[in-house]
Formats: C-alpha cells, structure tokens, sequence
C-alpha cells in the first residue's frame, strides 16, 4: 500500500516537472474499461489527465486520447472552456504524446466524449475554485462577489477590481487532485459547450502544415521498404538482393526475417526494393471468399448466452408465424486516407517515435521491448493521423521502424504502400447471423433466438419489447479462425448485427400486414427508441405503406451504447443494371448532452457516405492466402457522385450525460438500405455487401 | 542518371538534379520536404496527390519529373497568397469540409483547377470534376458546398 502511494505521488511530480509552473489539476476519467486496464498494467490508477493554467494565461489539456479525425480536440476542448471560463482560442490539448501525457489505453469505440468529458468538466470546475479562491486573497474580496469570465476574474459589484488567470497562475506552483466532483454549470447556462464550432485543427489541415507522421522530417533520416511475402501462408525460399545494391545510396539489412532497403528517398527505396529477385514457398489453402461461410459454419463453437429472456420454446408455442433466415456478411477492410506510418529516432538510450496510431502507449510498449529499453525511455508522439476507424490500434509498422532504427543507427521512417495497407489491414470479420423469431396473433415479436457466428456481439441486444428471447455468440469475433488479421471496425460488430435484426424486423412487418414504421412503433416500450422514430419519419415526410410498396424507403433503428439513432433511406434500383442509387438518407439520432452540434452532424454524415461502401461494393476478395484487392481500383470506396441528400436530426436530451457519435449511425447502414431496396424491387438481399452481381441474382 | 531540371514551384523558380523518372511526388515531398501533397494509393486512383502544372490538375504520383521541365507548378503550400488564405481554403473551414484532413490538399487543388476553368461550376460539374478524388471520411457533401461558396466569393458575390 505504502509503496504504491509512493510511486503515485511520484508519478505526478514527475509530470510536474514537465509542465512547470501554475495551476495543475490531476484527474480520472471514468471509464471502467481504461481504469482496469491502467491497473493491470501497474500505471498510476489515480489520474489519467491533467490540466495547466499556465503562467501566459493559456490553459491545456493533456491527455492520450488522440484525433483522427472524429474532432474530438474540439469538442474536449469545448467542455474545457465552458467549464473554466476562458476563451477558446486559449485553450491547447496536447494528446496522445507519451512523455507528456499519462497512459491512456486507446482512442476508440466513441469513448471520448463520454468517458473523458465529464470528468474534464470536473477538473475545470476545481481548476476554477482555485483560481477564485486565490483571486479571492488577492483582491481582498469575499469569494461569493467573484465571478470568472474569459479568464479573468472580477468583482461582480465592482468589475474595475479584477484579475486574469494569467496574473494568478503567475509564480505559482499549485497541484491538485480531484477526489470529489465539485458541482459542474448546469448545461442551461452553457455559452461555448453545445454551440457548433469550427474544428480547431481546420487551419493548419487546409495550409498544408498539419504534419502526419509520414510528413515528419529529421536529418538523415531514411525510407525503409521492406520485403513482403505475395500471400499470407507463404514463406521465404530464397533472396538475391544484389540488383538493389547497384542503387546509388541504399542501404540492404537482412535480419532474421526481415529484409529491408532503405534510402534517404522513399521512391528510390522501392525502386530497389523491386530489383530484390525472392522465391516463397507458395501456399495453398481451400479459403476464398466464396467458400468462408462454409469455413465460419464449421468453425463455431458451442454458443455463450450473450443475453436472454424468458424461455425462448415457450414463445415458439405462442408463434403465429415463424421466420428462419440467415444474413451474412464479408470481410471489410479499414481503408484509412492515410496509410501506416512510423518514424523512429534512437538517441542514445532514449527513443522518440512518431507514429499514426490509436494506441500510443501500446506502441511505447512493444517499442521498449523489441529494443530492450525502459518504457520511460521511449518517447511516442501522435501527429495528426489520416483515418483510424479501428484499424490503427495495431502498429506492426512502428516496431518495424524502431528495429531497423536501431540496426542503422539513423531515423528511420516505415510508410505502408496502399497495398501492404490492404495486405496487413486488420479487417472486419466475415460472419453470418441465424435468426429465428416469431409474431403472435396481435402481431407481437413473442421471440427471437439469435445465433451471431463471429461478428462480435456488440448491438445485438435485442430493445423491442419482446417476452423470450436468446442471443449466442458462436465464438466472439473468430481470432485465428479467420485466414488473416480481423479486429473491430468502426461500430465492430454492429455493423453485422444491425444489418441482420433489423432486416429481419422488416421482414416480420410484411408479414404482419404493416408498414416498417408502424410495425416497430407496435413492438416497442422503448420511449427513447420511438422518439427518435418519430424525430426520423418527420424530418424524412412521406409516408411508408407495406413493403414492397416500390417507392424505395427503408427504415432502420439501433441502440449504439447507449446512442439511440434511427434512419430512412431513399433508394432507386435500376433494373437494366442492377445499381442502387441513394437519393437521401434522413438520420435522427439522441446523444444525450451534445457539445459540439456541428461535429455530431460531420460524424453521422461521414458515417452514413463511409457506410454506403460497405453496403455495397467493399468486400476483400482473397484466395490461396492472396489479397486479392490492393487498392482503391477494384477495392472502391464511396466517391463524390455517390453522396445522397443527407439531413440529419439531433433529438434534444441535455439531461443525459454525452454519449458517443463518431460510430453510431454507420450500423445502421447495411439494413437501412437493405430494406430501402426491398421496399423498391421486393427482393430481400442477405448479404452485404449488395453488389449489382447480387441484386441481379436476386432480381432474376 | 540524374539530369538537371528547372521548373517554378508556387511562383519560386526550382533548380534539381534528379534522376527524370522519378515521380513529382516524392520530389515535391522529400528533396522539397513540401509535405502537404500526401501519397494515399499511388497509382493514380484517389487524388490524394493532386497538384497543378500549369494550371492542369496532375496525379504527381503518376507525373515524372522530367515533365515538369520549364512548368509551374503549384502546390497546397503556395494556393494561399502573403499569408492570406485562399477563398477556397476559407470556404472549406467555414464549412467544415474535412475531419482527418488527409485528402484535404487534394481536395484544394482539384477544386481550384475546377474554378479556373469553370467559375461557376454546377453541383453536377463539381462531381463529375472532382470524382476522382476519394475522402475516407465521408466529407463529399460538405466539400460540394464549400466548392460553391468559394466559387461565390470568387465571382465577387456574397458567399
Ligand atoms: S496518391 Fe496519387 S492518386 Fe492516389
Ligand atoms: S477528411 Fe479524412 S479522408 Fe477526407
């Protein structure tokens, strides 16, 4: 016990020592998850943030949650504001930097502005105590007539007699620990926090100057390329690398398996890496992407009750009607604008990395251990990162560069092609929903037995009113049954679950002779659920009949923990070609308390243009271990012409704490258009994605 | 065999000795170190690497050096003038029209060489114009208005 009080205390004055002078409050954030991994991990469990009223006057925030993207540096920054009075544009948040920054586990699954807000909130309410009660000795003045505004603090009477944050921070060397949850501005009297705001990071983002880790330059630094085997499976026969040796300033390592050329141009270093003439043992497997389903089928565990209600037989007996059909859905990839990069510089004993990741400390971590220093002795920064998604949580690319920086002796830099990216990317799992349910003569959801063979269980909490129910994981996301890397992807396993449910839903609402809207609204209790039902079927103004009606229109809803969203799409499929055309898609979504309206809206409008690529065309096709898509020509991601009308609605719900909202409205994509496309050619599609190949056969 | 080149960068005449296959990308990127022009396929399918030459947009990843020979070339690094943001680059801040930010120079300049020739340019026109360029993030309808807001403020009319 002693000894551990002892490493925390000095672990905050360690940090101390690093941000200098003023005012420093310490603080937790409340996420379950992050707190027991921080334990597990022998980190300090008593703060995982801080923030600094400097003697300038500026205030920062430093956290190693890092921004991708999602505008979580504006929102965070936001509440900061708010909560502290100051302006702001004088407001820093220094993130994901392991040196300045305590150990965070990893930006994703929208926990930053629900997890780290409030207690940001919490920390800028007593960073504000402070500075009134210094004010208070300071100007003499009881603290009851103070009031603080923009950084400066005054007497409310008397507003000539005032000071600024700066002034009090000046000379100071004050810390604070938040142990209790000082009382926070109830969101009525909220002037920053809940107004749109321009991303702070939008300047330097259209100048050019946002530096990414690929844009970081260090002299003497090289490019390293490195050999890579054509399919997974295969391994290395033979080598020649003298033909690359012949380019004028490359340098050749071989160590164990790895073989890399590095030049001080990165196109040179390919150049060379193509004249390397290597043999692999080729590999054969029976696994392609038509054959995976039988593969996933066969490799399902017996099934862990995921949740369940009542007794799932007896609702069979109440069943007027039963249905039986199975979803399915292929491998996804990340896709990210900007490719995995890392660059790492080795000074003496201590290291410094640049890295695109999710993970900072993951990264400090195998760092430190594939070169055998102390963690404290590696430095990671996060740059601006192009696009997480899920897919950077892993940073293969970072050990690589820290082991051929130590080979060298010089900066080196790894930088993925688009290829290695699809080649190495962490895909969403393939995986297939078995659903039986049934509906009673009113035309109740009386139950629903749910068999989730390996795309994770997220969202598939059933939230109609229904009495018995069962859902099974066949074997959570699948691991090593998957022929190559899989892990989450933006709304894991959501994106499969939501697609099946919902589909399914709909096609119990023909059945029971109503249209998609009405057929809901009849099977749930869920108030929060049919309000933003309502808030979506308003906004989108027309009115659905029984599918098919032929008009197109497609309803879904979903609960993204705790984020509830409901959308409509407006699809036309043309029958000469089979292609599906989205004409507008209306989201309404309820995200409790909302900081920053204009990023939630960029974040589902950006969630529903990504979710039309995997609805219908992104698939990674592969066989005998090869990848068989390698970049965006065959692989093809949303483009301009795709973008339908999109409006969105944000259900007021202040009184609820903020919930995520970089990940919610892409789950419900895959059914939304799954059923729009039903209502339009009365053809259910099971699969995503929904190629034309697909509604063809469908059609025929 | 490196050759001798000249060409004007952003208004700046260039003087480089570089082999003439090389791609103008990784010129600009690495013997420049002007960063903002990103590689994100490198071959020519996503518009990441977008640049003018001669007031042409051109895939730099699939533009070699040598063609840039006695040109002008413009970067992200010069669209905006004396520290002054170009309308466009305003327009794409004020209406929010990136998240990452990676396809964001290439977006710029596509539009810009849109705007050349087309100061006002349909919805139509500006899809069809910038198709090429590919953004993860799902921007597209955010960067239609700001295309046309820029257009707008170009034209000398009220944005
Ligand atoms: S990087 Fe040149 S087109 Fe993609
Ligand atoms: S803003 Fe991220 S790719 Fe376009």
């Amino acid at each position: 016990m002693k000894e551990d009080e002892y490493h925390f205390t000095l672990d905050r004055r360690e940090f101390l020592k690093l941000v200098g002078s003023g005012i420093v409050v310490f603080f937790t954030t409340g996420d379950p998850f992050a707190l027991q991994q921080r334990r597990d991990r022998g980190y300090p469990a008593d703060f995982n943030a801080y923030l600094r009223i400097g003697e300038d006057g500026r205030v920062s925030c430093f956290t190693g949650k890092i921004e991708m993207g999602q505008g979580i540096h504006t929102s965070l920054a936001q509440m900061l504001a708010e909560e502290l009075d100051v302006p702001l544009d004088k407001v820093d948040m220094v993130m994901g930097d392991t040196d300045l920054c305590p150990y965070d586990g990893g930006t994703f699954g929208s926990r930053s502005t629900k997890y780290f807000g409030p207690p940001l909130r919490q920390a800028a309410a007593e960073a504000r105590a402070i500075l009134i009660q210094l004010a208070s000795e300071r100007l003499q003045v009881d603290q009851k007539n103070l009031v603080a505004k923009e950084g400066v603090i005054f007497h409310q009477q008397n507003p000539q007699k005032k000071i600024s944050y700066a002034q009090l921070a000046q000379g100071k060397k004050i810390e604070r620990h938040l142990e209790e949850k000082p009382p926070i501005k109830p969101y009525r009297n909220h002037t920053v926090s809940g107004r749109p705001t321009d991303r702070m990071d939008a300047r330097q983002k259209v100048t050019g100057e946002a530096k990414f880790t690929g844009d970081i330059r260090l002299p003497g630094m090289l490019h390293a390329k490195i050999l890579r085997p054509p399919a997974h499976g295969e391994t290395l026969k033979s080598v020649i690398v003298s033909a690359a040796k012949e380019i004028e300033g490359v340098t050749i390592i071989q160590d164990e398996d790895m073989i890399a050329v590095l030049h001080k141009y990165p196109d040179m270093a390919e150049q060379a890496l193509g004249l390397i003439d290597a043999r692999f043992e080729p590999f054969r497997s029976k696994l392609d992407n038509q054959t995976i389903f039988r593969h996933l089928k066969n490799s399902a565990q017996e099934g862990d009750v995921v949740t369940e209600k009542g007794n799932v037989e007896e609702g069979k007996r109440l069943s007027a009607k039963t249905f039986d059909k199975t979803y399915y859905n292929h491998y996804v990839a990340h896709a990210p604008s900007e490719p995995h990069a890392a660059l790492v510089n080795i000074e003496g004993n201590k290291a410094t990395v640049w890295a695109s990741t999710q993970s900072p400390f993951r990264a400090q971590a195998e760092v430190a251990q594939v070169l055998g220093f102390p963690q404290e002795k590696v430095r990671v920064i996060t740059p601006f990162v192009g696009c997480g998604f899920g897919g950077k949580n892993q940073g293969y690319q970072i050990v690589e560069a820290a082991r051929l920086a130590k080979l060298t002796g010089k900066p080196v830099q790894v930088a993925w092609s688009r290829k290695e990216e699809f080649f190495y990317d962490t895909f969403r799992p393939a995986a297939i929903i078995d659903i039986k349910s049934g509906l009673d003569g009113s035309n109740k959801i009386v139950f629903w037995e749910y068999r989730n063979y390996f795309a994770g269980d997220r969202s598939s909490q059933p939230f109609y009113d229904i009495p018995h129910f069962r859902v099974l994981s066949m074997g959570g996301r699948g691991g090593s049954v998957h022929p190559f890397g899989t892990g989450a992807w933006r709304g894991p396993g959501s994106n499969t679950n939501v697609f099946a449910m919902e589909s399914q839903v709909d096609g119990m609402a023909e059945a029971a002779g109503m249209d998609p809207l009405e057929f809901r609204l009849h099977n749930l209790d869920d108030e929060r659920m049919k309000r933003v039902l309502m808030a979506a079927a308003e906004k989108f103004g027309k009115s659905f009949s029984r599918a098919p009606s032929g008009k197109g229109y497609g309803l879904a809803c979903t609960d993204y923990l705790g984020t509830y969203l409901a959308t409509i799409a407006e699809v036309d499929v043309n029958k000469n070609n089979s292609e599906v055309r989205v004409k507008r898609v209306v989201c309404a979504q309820d995200t409790g308390e909302v900081i920053n309206p204009e990023g939630v809206r960029m974040q589902i409008e950006g969630c529903i243009t990504m979710g039309l690529g995997y609805c219908f065309t992104e698939e990674i096709r592969f066989s005998n271990g090869r990848i068989l898509d390698e970049n965006f020509d065959t692989y093809e991601i949303p483009r301009f012409s795709w973008t339908p009308q999109i409006e969105t609605v944000l259900v007021d719900n202040p009184e609820m704490p903020p919930q995520g909202c970089g990940e919610p409205a892409i789950t419900s994509m895959g059914a939304v258009i799954a059923n729009a496309v039903y209502d339009a050619i009365g053809k259910r599609m099971f699969t995503l994605p929904m190629t034309p190949d697909r509604i063809k056969e469908a059609l025929s | 065999m490196e050759k001798n080149f000249r060409f004007k960068l952003n208004g700046k005449t260039i003087d480089l000795a570089s082999s003439p296959e090389r791609m103008l990308l990784w010129v600009l990127r690495s013997d420049l170190e002007l960063t903002g022009t990103k590689y994100s396929c490198g071959e020519g399918f996503c518009g990441a690497c977008t640049v003018l030459v001669d007031n042409e947009p051109v895939l730099s990843c699939q533009f070699p050096l040598k063609e840039a020979e006695g040109k002008e070339v413009l970067t992200i690094e010069g669209l905006g003038k004396n520290g002054e943001l170009h309308p466009l680059q305003d327009a794409f801040m004020q209406h929010n029209a990136l998240q990452c930010g990676f396809c964001t120079p290439g977006m710029l300049l596509g539009a810009y060489a849109l705007l050349l020739k087309n100061p006002e340019p349909s919805t139509k026109d500006i899809v069809d114009t910038m198709e090429g360029n590919l953004c993860r993030c799902g921007s597209y309808k955010r960067i239609i208005q700001a295309i046309q807001t820029a257009a707008r403020t170009m034209r000398g009319e009220r944005p």
